[in-house]
């Protein structure tokens, strides 16, 4: 027996409908994935699209836009006290969060012992994860801005952004710290180093830049976070630069929120041209987080060779 | 094993050290070969695991491809059903003809192909179903199902992997709560339900004990009165035990001698070969 | 490492090494407060919302009873907060059911499922089964920006995007070609939202709508859904492929019959987080589907969601010990229940996962 055509020799299988059924659920796979990348096209577009309309039809002035304060005047209002708002709740909420997450991570990996203790706070962590921002806000609105008397202050917000990226923080160090490897430490004991030496001096060193670039990974979450200042009472409009952790405020993604929600279709503008300051932000944070952690991949290259 | 052969004689050769059956009473029915490759190259990416591979192999008796890992054994084993088309990086160059036919051209489609040329492999993978159901399996997704009488055909396809006495009571049973053994005669049962011409194993029995090995191989020696059987071994001794046919891969993807197994062991002409298969190498 | 142990080989401690266990011991301890931080933040959260939301069923807070001697009268009864129809405790005459905003929350996270949950699926079986190398790396990125947009920028594209052309275009053009049923969206409309989408459209659009908080709370929780699902599907091990495809099954039966099904508890785990998600979401869907807390399913209708309600009411200082400040808290705990039952439901899931998988 042999064969010179394919057809003659599979006549007995018949792929007809198999095949047809594959190439029709292809196209919808595809068709799916597409629905993603489609609507991140328009989103981009739309806002791209308004922001240019602010600048063109209602002649807004980018320099004024980036310096002003915000004003319930259309023609007046700026985006530079909320820019500067958002600086100091990123201050605040890293300095915040940092050393806690840090802190937690290293017990989590370096000291604790697989005990219920350990399980609970484990546990507790993939909770905290999942409970929505907006709680973290009323928290922080009952026990800090009312019963503790501090206001809708910055130093406010910056402790609701905290509570809510300490948890991403934490999952990121714990697992930085596990990729270094156990040689390492044991290196470091083996010279007679106590435990806090050998943290300190070896595993914390080696693990910071897989912890810095969860952490601006973390932070960029925070900077674009609105409903959290919200239920802390931030500032309808920002008008007026905040001098210090304790002034009242409007940071970008609320002082967007105030624009959009207005009536006045140059508010709208305005806050198309926010968000593309917000996105930029947030680019320049990816990108720092980036070239970290494509650092740190080389350096880890360096010293497996 | 060959101890339970009584019809068959056992040689012990001086030079090799193995027990080869000189004759199994088998003779090919196509004098043509089944599979048959004429200057098949493999590569993945630029690196060439197979190298102008010149093969013909017989219908219904079982061939064995040894050599040392690396040697492009199992690569040759998936460029007969196009496993390798899963790879993203695996390129194919010369022929590979099933029948007679090229089954790297265009008009053939890897699916239809794989539904004549069934595959074991390495190490068990059950399905995580019920036994039935993995036997079943080859011909619910060729639309056979209705065509046959299921129960009967997983019963005849458990049968033929000696399996049947063991699972009989639980066929709805999963079959990953079986032995490592068990579990790869169901893979076997697996394979052989939709009735392929050719079966492809890839070191069955690599990852098994030795009792349940030995299971495998004297399945191997039945299976071969209906199936063509390809089998990758690392291990010597067993191809000289199962097979009629050896192939010995060398380092390169080289095919570097192809004969009856009886020769290939007591008279190897290449001296790799010899040096292989007396432990010198690999 | 230390440099500085200058006195003799001695094993049994000198001064400075016991400094060093001294030290390594404090440390010990600030670490693990680092550690219990996140489980006095858990516990702060139920305290917090049970004790301001008992001042909104009973008068007066858990801690001002047990404190100050205050006594409880009750205000708002649970009859009342749970069965009832009208959602307005800020109203001159208030309503304190509950059940409009509980529904509007579950009408979007029902509905942003229908939408992530098929495609971000459908996108997971794309990039793990069909889709090669070099699609899968163009594709998971787009996948990371989406997940990585704050949502108030989302909320912004609803605004100005989606309600007025896709839920507009929709309403105008498939629905009700003829025009009866936009008088009464462009009824519910406060203003026209969009002279370009009126253009283009030709017709006034509600400003909110069930629809578009649908759409893009759905599109926001893709990546969700795909991400998760997808890694369950990789963990899938390759035998299981490769025993179908030596059978001579389609890639379409291998993802049907093979992939999912072994995958399928961590498909669900990624369901239950978008889900989840959805519920707590805010910023989007405070401005796309509106602040009118209305029981209905009508998709161009405006709704209220738990968050919403939230985001309406939230005053900061000023409105300490009015009805709408306590009212916050009970809605919280509401929500905050929800989604913890919802995240210890993933956990499980989470779990079974890995136990069936190594």
């Amino acid at each position: 027996m042999s064969f010179r055509d394919g057809q003659e020799l599979f006549a007995d299988v018949d792929l007809g409908r198999e095949k047809f059924l594959n190439r029709v659920f292809h196209a919808v796979l595809v068709a799916a994935s597409l629905f993603g990348f489609v609507m991140l096209v328009l989103l981009i577009l739309d806002v791209v699209w308004e922001a240019y309309q602010g600048l063109t039809v209602f002649q807004i002035d980018p320099v004024q836009f980036l310096t002003q304060p915000s004003s319930s005047r259309a023609e007046r209002a700026g985006f530079g006290a909320s820019i500067v708002a958002s600086l100091w709740l990123m201050v605040l909420t890293a300095a915040l969060a940092f050393f806690i997450a840090v802190g937690c991570a290293v017990y989590l990996v370096e000291y604790a012992s697989r005990n219920r203790v350990t399980r609970l706070i484990e546990a507790n962590l993939a909770n905290l994860a999942g409970v929505p921002s907006i709680v973290y806000g009323l928290l922080v609105l009952a026990l800090i801005v009312n019963d503790a008397g501090l206001g809708s202050v910055i130093l406010a917000g910056a402790i609701a952004l905290a509570l809510l990226i300490v948890p991403i923080i934490i999952v990121a160090s714990i697992e930085s710290l596990r990729a270094v490897p156990s040689s390492v430490r044991d290196g470091s004991y083996a010279m007679g180093a106590t435990k806090w030496q050998t943290i300190r001096r070896v595993v914390l060193p080696q693990a910071m830049p897989g912890i810095l670039t969860g952490t601006i990974l973390a932070l960029a979450r925070a900077i674009g976070e609105t409903a959290p200042l919200i239920m802390v009472g931030t500032m309808l409009h920002a008008t007026r630069y905040p001098d210090g952790p304790l002034s009242s405020f409007s940071a970008m993604p609320t002082q967007i929120y105030n624009w959009t929600y207005q009536a006045d279709r140059m508010f709208n503008g305005l806050a198309a041209l926010g968000i593309v300051v917000l996105l930029a932000f947030l680019v320049a944070m990816y990108v720092i987080a980036g070239y970290l952690r494509k650092k740190y991949e080389a350096d880890a290259s360096l010293t497996n060779v | 094993m060959s101890s339970e052969m009584t019809d068959t004689t056992d040689e012990t050769l001086i030079e090799t050290g193995f027990s080869v059956e000189t004759d199994r009473g088998r003779e090919p029915t196509d004098a043509e070969g089944i599979v048959r490759s004429e200057d098949l190259s493999v590569y993945y990416g630029n690196e060439r695991a197979l190298e102008d591979v010149t093969i013909e192999i017989p219908e219904n008796q079982v061939t064995a491809i040894i050599g040392p890992s690396g040697c492009g054994k199992s690569t040759f084993l998936r460029s007969i059903n196009r496993m390798n088309d899963r790879i993203e990086s695996c390129t194919v160059e010369g022929e590979l003809t099933f029948h007679g036919k090229n089954v790297y051209d265009d008009d053939v489609d890897p699916v239809a192909l794989r539904r004549k040329i069934g595959q074991v492999f390495q190490a068990p993978n059950p399905f995580p179903k019920s036994i039935y159901d993995n036997v079943a399996y080859g011909l619910r997704i060729q639309g056979r199902a209705d065509e046959v009488d299921l129960d009967d055909a997983v019963e005849r396809a458990l049968k033929g992997a000696a399996l049947w006495d063991e699972v009989e009571d639980k066929l709805d049973e999963s079959g990953l709560d079986l032995s490592g053994g068990q579990q790869q005669r169901l893979c076997i049962a697996r394979a052989i339900a939709p009735d392929p011409e050719v079966i492809l194993m890839d070191e069955p029995t690599s990852a098994l004990d030795p009792v349940a090995a030995s299971k495998i191989e004297d399945l191997i020696d039945e299976l071969v009165e209906e199936y063509s059987v390809i089998i990758v071994t690392h291990n010597m001794q067993q191809a000289a035990r199962i097979s009629d046919k050896t192939a010995v891969f060398l380092t390169g993807g080289e095919l570097v001698e192809f004969d009856d197994t009886a020769r290939i062991f007591e008279n190897p002409k290449d001296d790799r070969v010899e040096d292989y298969i007396t432990g010198k190498f690999g | 490492m230390s440099t500085d142990t200058k006195s003799g080989p001695g094993i049994s401690g000198d001064d400075t090494l016991e400094d060093a266990h001294k030290s390594n011991d404090r440390v010990r301890r600030i670490f693990f407060a680092c550690a219990t931080i996140t489980v006095v933040t858990t516990v702060a959260i139920f305290l917090v919302l049970f004790d301001n939301a008992a001042s909104y069923f009973f008068g007066a807070r858990l801690s001002e009873v047990l404190l100050s001697g205050d006594t409880f009268s009750r205000t708002v009864s649970f009859t009342e907060f749970f069965t009832g129809t009208r959602w307005a405790p800020d109203h001159s005459t208030p309503a304190h059911g509950v059940l409009p905003i509980v529904w509007g929350t579950l009408a979007i996270t029902i509905g942003a499922g229908l939408v992530s949950i098929p495609i971000g699926t459908a996108t997971a079986l794309y990039l793990s089964e069909y889709a090669s190398t070099g699609t899968r790396n163009k594709l998971k990125p787009v996948l990371e920006v989406l997940a990585g947009i704050p949502t108030i920028v989302y909320g912004y594209f609803a605004v100005s995007f989606l309600t007025p052309v896709l839920v507009g275009g929709i309403a105008t053009n498939v629905i009700n070609p003829a025009g009866g049923l936009l008088d009464s969206i462009s009824h519910l409309a406060p203003f026209v939202l969009d002279p370009a989408a009126e253009w283009m459209m030709g017709v006034r659009v509600g400003r909110y709508s069930l629809l578009a908080g649908v759409l893009v709370v759905g599109t926001m929780t893709i990546p969700m859904v795909s991400s998760i699902s997808e890694d369950a599907m990789q963990a899938v091990p390759d035998e299981l492929r490769n025993g179908a495809y030596a059978l001579g099954a389609t890639k379409y039966q291998v993802s049907i019959r093979i992939v999912l099904p072994a995958a399928v508890s961590g498909i669900f785990a990624s369901y239950i987080l978008a889900l989840s998600r959805a519920i707590g979401e805010t910023m989007a869907v405070t401005l796309a589907a509106g602040f009118n807390a209305n029981l209905t399913a009508n998709p161009f209708a405006e709704i209220m969601t738990m968050t919403a309600y939230l985001v309406s009411m939230a005053r900061g200082t000023s409105a300490v010990g009015t009805v709408e400040y306590q009212s916050l808290f009970a809605v919280g705990l509401l929500l905050f229940l929800m989604t913890l039952t919802m995240n210890l439901l993933n956990d499980r899931l989470k779990q079974r996962f890995q136990e069936e998988y190594r």
